[in-house]
């Protein structure tokens, strides 16, 4: 312990020095903008930055390219909750609770409440991060194709178990994310799926355009030509900060989403956006009001907006203990120490300590600087929602249309926004709920290509899921939460006899 | 008809259309072992086709007659605004696009003074264009105008 307290002491003195710390300002405004913008999200902040730190030291470089990344996990959540559009695909979960609080007149207290709740977990997950990096990285290490299909298996049921709503029509949206995710090139094989001669396809559906669509356009398509279209609210100032009792709510929601994503942030795949819907899922289900929900529930932008910052600090553990990256920002941030010459892995911390704790300690002050950042801009930008509907929509599709563009530079992603809208428009008026198709998009590659590499790893024998005791042990788990459901069910419909056999009592006698 | 009974209806024939146009394409199923291009997409539907199923069978939910499309007009103008950004992005350029569409939405649709059309359409072209092309380097169409 006292090697690990010597250790950071020495970190903090190379990133408290000015130029270290004037690269982590620089980096975590930058990232705040990139977020704040829909569409532009990190990996697209940091590809775009990465030449500009050529010039720099390795550590500056890195510390950098950090602060945009958990910066942009910051500046998210701000459209999700001002405009139901989602700043980047991880802050789909806080569009739903978030945006409704605004609607309430909360955005203030929604604002700050996914500051510091990102400042918790962002923190929290770093001396995490100090302490078990290297445990953990070898934990991930053992995580095989078998065990990545159940863990996104057991994801699934999570998520499934968890909704309150209709499972049936939750896991009708989850297979359409899921049918839809399947677009494109198959990895394995090379074949074509459903591209229709779209060149733009063959890397199939992006997340952002899916889940811009589906939440930013569906929306206005909903709500512009409504007839109330949505109040000006007009915040005042003392309606900016949460109050006590929204404080408490998000109390353990934050501790949780802190857990929940760091755990999730070490596993490879598309961690972060994972970690906010299965913290959202967790909190839904162990509400005391779950009908909150979806209505402006504190819990439900609590908990994901520190489940996706806690795993940002997460995915550097194995990018940093191993050389492993766990998704593609680590892998950008990998390529960018290589071209500083600093090969990430084991002999990191032993061959280069003030990069690798001068990195950790930057960011408990890129943490510290974002809230200090972020608080204070709350009340501007909750004045967004003083401007009147009829101006703020379209400039919200613009936002939209751009940001969508943006990542590709191609305008077969604003066709596929728009027709995500209509999309999420008609399934909206059903009563669906969205949420499933996103996270079906972001799992269908995944899951699809560690289940064959399973089979071809064991020669079509099924019998891996089972010989590997990661695998086995998280698909009995999810096979439990099936059949608790089952359970739960079949109770709800012998309730439902019994109250039926009951009232046809009362009204016989 | 009840709400669920048509969604159930929709998703089912979305799935067997998804079943058809697997086969259509010819894309190799594979095996339970050895797994083809088709198997996982195929396998999807089948789960969609059965929920779809489920769901129509058990019905539930609101009469359809019930669901309140009143603003399918205002929606209609404003698909049609992001379909014409879709289309004339790459040839007229990101600035006289995003004008002409805003200059639509606000003026026509929203009925709003043709001065403050003129101005948010203005300034929302030319302000994004200036924070995203100049500032953070995200390029953006010019057209063939040069806009």
């Amino acid at each position: 312990m006292l090697d690990v307290l010597q250790n950071l002491a020495l970190g903090f003195s190379v990133a408290l020095s000015p130029p270290v710390l004037f690269y982590a300002f620089v980096g975590c405004v930058i990232g705040t903008l990139v977020g704040v913008l829909p569409g532009v999200g990190p990996l697209a902040g940091i590809s775009l930055l990465l030449p500009a730190t050529f010039g720099m030291d390795a550590t500056r470089a890195i510390v950098m390219l950090a602060g945009i990344y958990y910066g942009a996990m910051y500046g998210g959540s701000t459209t999700s909750i001002l405009m139901r559009i989602p700043g980047e695909a991880a802050s789909v979960m806080t569009c739903i609770d978030g945006y409704a609080m605004a609607r309430k007149g909360r955005a203030g207290a929604a604002l700050a409440i996914a500051a510091v709740g990102s400042y918790i977990a962002g923190t929290a997950s770093v001396v995490a991060l100090m302490v078990m990096a290297p445990p953990l990285a070898r934990v991930a290490l053992r995580f095989g194709p078998p065990e990545q299909l159940a863990l996104l298996l057991l994801g699934l049921l999570v998520l499934a178990y968890m909704s309150s709503g209709s499972m049936l029509k939750a896991l009708a949206m989850a297979a359409l994310g899921l049918l839809l995710g399947t677009i494109g090139i198959d990895q394995m094989t090379g074949y074509m799926r459903y591209v229709y001669g779209v060149v733009e396809l063959g890397d199939g559906l992006g997340v952002v355009p899916v889940a811009v669509g589906l939440f930013g356009v569906a929306e206005i398509l909903a709500t512009a030509g409504a007839p109330t279209p949505p109040a000006v609210i007009k915040p005042r100032l003392s309606e900016l900060l949460p109050s006590r009792e929204e404080w408490r709510q998000s109390t353990w929601p934050i501790a949780r989403g802190t857990v929940l994503g760091f755990l999730i942030g070490i596993l490879p795949g598309s961690a972060h956006i994972i970690a906010s819907f299965v913290s959202y899922a967790v909190e839904k289900r162990v509400s005391r009001r779950p009908q909150d929900f979806g209505h402006g529930a504190v819990a439900g932008v609590a908990g994901p907006e520190s489940a996706n910052n806690s795993a940002t600090s997460g995915a550097f553990v194995p990018m940093l203990a191993l050389g492993v990256p766990s998704g593609p920002i680590p892998a950008v941030m990998l390529a960018a120490l290589m071209v500083h010459g600093v090969a990430p892995g084991p002999l990191l911390i032993g061959n280069q300590p003030a990069l690798f704790w001068g990195f950790i300690a930057s960011m408990y002050v890129g943490n510290v600087m974002l809230l200090i950042l972020n608080l204070p801009l709350v009340g501007l930008f909750v004045n967004i929602l003083r401007v009147p509907y009829p101006y703020l929509y379209p400039a919200v599709l613009v936002f939209s249309i751009l940001g969508v563009y943006a990542v590709n530079g191609s305008v077969v992603d604003v066709w596929i926004m728009l027709l995500m809208g209509v999309l999420g428009y008609v399934l909206r008026k059903l009563d669906f709920e969205t949420a499933p198709i996103v996270l079906g998009v972001v799992l269908a590659p995944l899951i699809e290509l560690s289940l064959r590499q399973s089979l071809a790893m064991s020669d079509g024998r099924y019998a891996i899921f089972v010989e590997h005791r990661i695998a086995a042990a998280l698909l009995v788990f999810g096979l439990g939460l099936v059949l608790l459901n089952l359970y739960t069910f079949a109770r709800r419909r012998l309730d439902w006899r019994a109250r039926m056999a009951l009232a046809d009592k009362g009204d016989s006698s | 008809m009840s709400v669920d009974r048509i969604s159930g209806i929709g998703l089912a024939v979305l799935a067997l259309l998804v079943l058809e146009e697997t086969w259509r394409q010819r894309l190799p199923l594979g095996s339970v072992a050895s797994p083809g291009p088709a198997y996982f997409p195929g396998l999807l539907a089948v789960l969609l086709l059965a929920a779809g199923l489920a769901m129509a069978a058990l019905g539930g939910g609101p009469r359809v007659s019930t669901l309140d499309w009143r603003e399918w007009r205002h929606g209609v103008a404003i698909f049609a605004a992001c379909a014409f950004c879709a289309l004339a992005l790459e040839r007229l350029g990101y600035r006289l696009t995003i004008f002409v569409a805003l200059g639509f939405l606000v003026g026509v649709v929203e009925r709003k003074s043709p001065a403050a059309t003129l101005v948010f359409a203005a300034a929302l072209a030319l302000g994004t264009f200036w924070l995203f092309d100049t500032l953070l380097r995200v390029p953006l169409p010019r057209g063939s105008l040069g806009f």
